[in-house]
């Protein structure tokens, strides 16, 4: 029996184990599938990430080494290249390396820390043939990074959100030529500061409202035609374009990894694609809580440590309450989050303490002028914020303090425009 | 004469206007912090830009690698040439300096590669 188990050793499986060990607890393994630590920022070589955590501008690996060293330092158990199989509602997790075959370990509490992986071309369903030179732009920016392979010279990108921006640009510096930035929605769902540094520096095209409507080539990508698309992001006949290249990187989308956690029997939200969680980010399995990327898809990683040491804390609250059987909770609280559709979800979805919670979300369109309005079953008013705008690639959040808890059986997150 | 630029020094991203009269830099607002103001003066008359990139090691791993301050943005591409052309020893950890003094700074590791071996 280990105390905590961890599946995933990226910034927030790191975080968490570093939150749950200063809370205490001593006996955490973290279960890692690469043969490093550090998840996805090992290949985030770029900088931009610990503004807000540290105030400085580091680089993926940097900030990854700041919780890395922190997990060496402590003795936090790791093990590397270990793929986790399976895990129970009871807390059985089947895991496999080189080293143990294949092994069970039975946990006290578990934190789910998968991360994501991306959408493929497969979802997409482009016409055309099949060649090589189609990559995911995670993919790309493996090989670029940790391989020191260039995928391709002649590049066409779909999908203008922070990966797709950020690999032009690394594909540019290491001597290919990017055609252009496909984007099927009428505004990029990246920083604005990456389309300037990524795009606008190497006068790499930004095509909003487009997409690849067909893939030409026998063995080798050839090219791609790229058309218009409507309102209804439909391809509008007669605006093709046919652009050559030998390379097509996808940047559609990243997907929480929760196939574990359905096998938990955790429940999903189907709009995040993560777990159903409280303020503490417990699941609704007690005792196995998630956080990060697998929980939500981040857009600063100094946030998704923030969600971690949330979680690590409240996995070693859990741990200790269940060793002494505390009779915690004086109060039974659960107090439902619900959305309208133009703020497309909450995280947490349920309250379970009246203690304040900082509540995070994201908008399902860019607006401007708004206010975001906290509504109980009432329909009483609770709490009102003005912002100038809001975007779906900025992930947001608001405090509610635990007094107006108190007034709530549920709460509605309703975005009115001005 | 007015200029309009998004600001690349944090994520922020804060839209910059830049007032220039006579060819000199009259008011710069928009800025959300006084590094923008920087940023402004510079990318009017002499802009710069970090540089991230890898280097190789000696046994053919890469290690991710960053220029410690920004350099001329004329210069990145000349970087990039002079980065290509390096063979790094192991071990190296985050913060040897792998080149001293590339147009105006000094590149750096932000990667340990062979350290634990």
């Amino acid at each position: 029996m280990t105390d905590l188990v961890i599946i995933g050793g990226g910034p927030a499986g790191m975080s968490a184990a570093v939150a749950a060990y200063q809370k205490g607890i001593r006996d955490i393994l973290i279960l890692e599938r690469d043969h490093h630590l550090g998840g996805i920022l090992q290949q985030c070589i770029h900088n931009g990430f610990g503004l807000h955590k540290f105030g400085e501008e580091l680089t993926g690996p940097e900030y990854a080494w700041k919780y890395e060293k922190q997990v060496k330092e402590l003795g936090i158990a790791v093990k590397l290249d270990t793929m986790v199989l399976d895990i129970t509602e009871d807390k059985v997790i089947t895991a496999t390396n080189s080293q143990d075959g294949i092994f069970q370990i039975k946990a006290r509490a578990v934190i789910l820390a998968m991360g994501c992986r991306e959408r493929s071309k497969g979802a997409l369903n482009i016409a055309g043939t099949r060649p090589s030179g189609i990559y995911s732009a995670g993919t790309a920016q493996k090989y670029v990074n940790l391989m020191g392979y260039l995928p391709g010279r002649e590049v066409v990108i779909l999908g203008s959100g922070d990966i797709g921006l950020i690999m032009a640009r690394r594909m540019t510096l290491e001597g290919a030529k990017v055609h252009a930035v496909c984007e099927l929605m009428p505004y990029s769902g990246g920083l604005a500061r990456n389309i300037e540094q990524c795009l606008n520096d190497y006068n790499i095209p930004l095509k909003l409202s487009h997409t690849v409507v067909k893939i030409h080539g026998r063995e080798r990508l050839e090219g791609v035609t790229i058309a218009r698309v409507d309102e209804r992001r439909k391809p509008i006949s007669g605006t093709e374009e046919y652009i050559s290249c030998d390379t097509l990187l996808l940047s559609v989308g990243l997907i929480p990894e929760n196939e574990l956690s359905g096998r938990a029997g955790v429940s999903l939200d189907r709009i995040t694609g993560g777990a159903l969680v409280d303020q503490n980010r417990q699941t609704t399995v007690s005792g196995i809580f998630a956080c990060g990327n697998v929980l939500h898809v981040h857009d600063l990683v100094d946030y998704v440590s923030e969600e971690a040491e949330i979680a690590g804390k409240s996995a070693a609250e859990y741990i200790r309450s269940i060793s002494t059987e505390d009779a915690c909770k004086t109060e039974e609280v659960r107090i439902p989050l619900q959305t309208d559709g133009k703020i497309r979800y909450t995280v947490p979805q349920l309250i379970t303490e009246k203690k304040d919670v900082t509540v995070f979300f994201r908008v399902a369109d860019i607006y401007s002028n708004i206010s975001i309005n906290v509504y109980n079953e009432k329909g009483e008013k609770l709490l009102s914020r003005r912002k100038i705008k809001a975007a779906p690639g900025e992930m947001e959040n608001i405090l509610l303090k635990s007094d107006l808890l108190c007034n709530a059986k549920k709460l509605h997150f309703v975005l009115e425009e001005m | 004469m007015t200029r309009e630029l998004v600001c690349i020094i944090c994520p922020r991203g804060c839209r910059l206007k830049i007032e220039t009269e006579a060819g000199k830099i009259s008011e710069i607002t928009g800025n959300g912090c006084p590094r923008g103001v920087k940023y402004a003066q510079d990318e009017c008359c002499n802009p710069m830009r970090t540089v991230t990139s890898t280097v190789r090691c000696e046994d053919g791993r890469m290690v991710s690698v960053k220029t410690d301050r920004p350099i001329p943005k004329d210069k990145v591409f000349d970087c990039m040439k002079l980065l290509n052309c390096v063979r790094v020893d192991l071990p190296i950890s985050i913060g040897d300096v792998i080149i001293e003094d590339a147009f105006g700074s000094n590149v750096m590791a932000t990667q340990n590669i062979g350290v634990e071996e």
